[in-house]
């Protein structure tokens, strides 16, 4: 349930910065809007990679970028990005 | 109409501090990008650039002059005072009111702008140097040259990204010949290597993590580099009635806008600003024998400029050399158009095309002769030299061998 609930909040956090950084209603936002859809281009795109960055305190490789079609993927690049960090990071 | 003379040439950039340290890198593909000096803290996603190496200002001027001086402005005039040099012109008489400056600037000086933000935003001192406004203004190099040389005709600065020296150079060789000035030094400047400039190009991703590799499949991006580059055009009947040497001739210009995106290329706007250099210039695209690409390195750039290339010179495109010596000098941003038409002139008047340096793998979406790292010697009479901007605009000129 707890993992559940992560889940959701990273895909609402997404789509908040992907709606916020293209000035469009979050709720035309959703999981499984390509970008092209979203009428994303590839400046756009670079513009949502840094508002990710910047959200959650990780580093996109470039080669990551490059894979991102859509907000599914955007939403699973964080989700795997913030649990290498967590694996990096000594356990408290 | 006046025919327009090259009398000189400056220069200084990642492949040497003169034109004859530069013209015997260029020649044999050797590469001025290398590990940056500072590699940020944390590191910028980039490790490599081309920094004008060795560029020592205080061997050029007084302390005092260099408080006033950024280093894009420092660079633009030791660039014109080696081409006024080479040129031989002496601005005491009337040629003073005759001679125009145009230079081109991305950004100006960034340097000073960002100590003042330190000061601002970081020390929290609201108190900013008096300098900064006149060392970060885009045009202190032109007026530089201007006080330097006492040149009192029409001086300014253009400013259009990565094309700007190549606007600037146009725009000089067209006032020299329709006469309004009887000379021009017109080139460019930039000073890439300051923190935010380079944070802001980092978060763009167009800079390679490698090297610079125009034209090959595994080609990731630019090489910021900085340079300072000038060319003394003149009026040739000017040039040859005082025994000038003339390196080459500018015979045509030609720009345009893609009006498409702010940064996307298309291969439409470049291939308008190459068809109206060689209309400007009368020539038809089969006279050219080379050609030195924008060739960026970047994904996009390099397979757009191949497809306008294409579109403008049909089947003779594949006669045609193509080269990007950004691979050797990395992208100057504003300086690149004054630093390729300077390796362009060089290229016609030693008769050899400086090649694609970097170059690993054929890519079909880039199929043309790209000389892959081995310089070629070829009889070539006319050459262009492309320069495409964010935002669009596009600057294109054409030179004549003169040997």
């Amino acid at each position: 349930m707890a993992e559940e609930t992560l889940q959701d909040d990273i895909d609402a956090r997404v789509i908040r910065v992907i709606a916020e950084t293209q000035k469009i209603p979050a709720d035309s936002v959703t999981m499984d809007k390509t970008f092209e859809d979203l009428k994303i281009d590839s400046l756009d795109g670079i513009n949502i990679v840094f508002g990710l960055e910047n959200e959650f305190n990780i580093s996109i490789p470039d080669e990551g970028m490059e894979s991102m079609r859509g907000v599914r993927d955007a939403a699973n690049g964080v989700r795997q990005l913030l649990m290498q960090k967590a694996s990096a990071s000594p356990q408290s | 109409m006046n025919r327009v003379a090259v009398t000189g040439l400056g220069i200084v950039s990642a492949l040497g501090l003169t034109v004859p340290e530069v013209w015997d890198k260029l020649k044999c593909g050797q590469s001025g990008i290398a590990p940056l000096p500072d590699r940020g803290d944390p590191p910028y996603r980039f490790s490599n650039g081309a920094l004008a190496w060795g560029f020592e200002p205080t061997r050029y001027f007084e302390e005092k002059e260099l408080a006033m001086l950024e280093r894009f402005a420092q660079m633009a005039a030791v660039a014109a005072r080696e081409a006024v040099a080479q040129s031989g012109l002496d601005f005491r008489g009337p040629l003073a009111n005759r001679t125009a400056i145009i230079t081109g600037s991305s950004v100006g000086g960034q340097f000073s702008e960002e100590e003042g933000y330190l000061q601002l935003y970081k020390k929290n001192n609201p108190r900013v140097s008096p300098l900064t406004i006149p060392r970060t203004m885009s045009n202190a190099g032109a007026s530089r040259i201007s006080l330097e040389h006492g040149i009192q005709g029409p001086v300014y600065t253009i400013s259009t990204a990565c094309s700007s020296s190549n606007h600037a150079l146009g725009q000089a060789f067209w006032m020299v010949r329709q006469g309004t000035v009887e000379a021009a030094i017109a080139g460019g400047s930039e000073a890439v290597f300051a923190e935010g400039l380079l944070r802001a190009w980092e978060a763009l991703r167009v800079v390679s993590q490698d090297t610079c590799r125009p034209f090959s499949k595994d080609r990731r991006g630019l090489i910021l580099g900085e340079a300072g580059a000038m060319l003394v055009l003149e009026n040739w009947e000017h040039a040859r009635a005082r025994g000038a040497a003339i390196l080459g001739e500018v015979v045509g210009f030609g720009m345009s806008s893609d009006a498409y995106h702010i940064t996307q290329p298309t291969a439409e706007g470049p291939a308008n600003a190459m068809r109206w250099a060689l209309q400007d210039a009368g020539l038809s695209p089969d006279a050219v024998q080379y050609v030195n690409a924008h060739g960026t390195g970047t994904t996009a750039n390099d397979a757009t400029e191949t497809a306008a290339i294409r579109k403008v010179f049909g089947p003779h495109a594949d006669r045609l050399l193509v080269s990007s010596s950004k691979s050797m000098h990395g992208h100057t941003l504003g300086a690149a158009g004054a630093v390729e038409a300077i390796a362009t002139v060089l290229s016609l008047r030693n008769q050899v095309a400086p090649p694609t340096a970097n170059y690993n793998e054929p890519d079909p979406a880039c199929d043309l002769d790209v000389v892959p790292n081995v310089a070629r010697c070829a009889a070539m009479e006319f050459a262009i030299s492309n320069s495409f901007a964010f935002g669009g605009l596009n600057a294109v000129s054409v030179f004549r061998a003169v040997r």
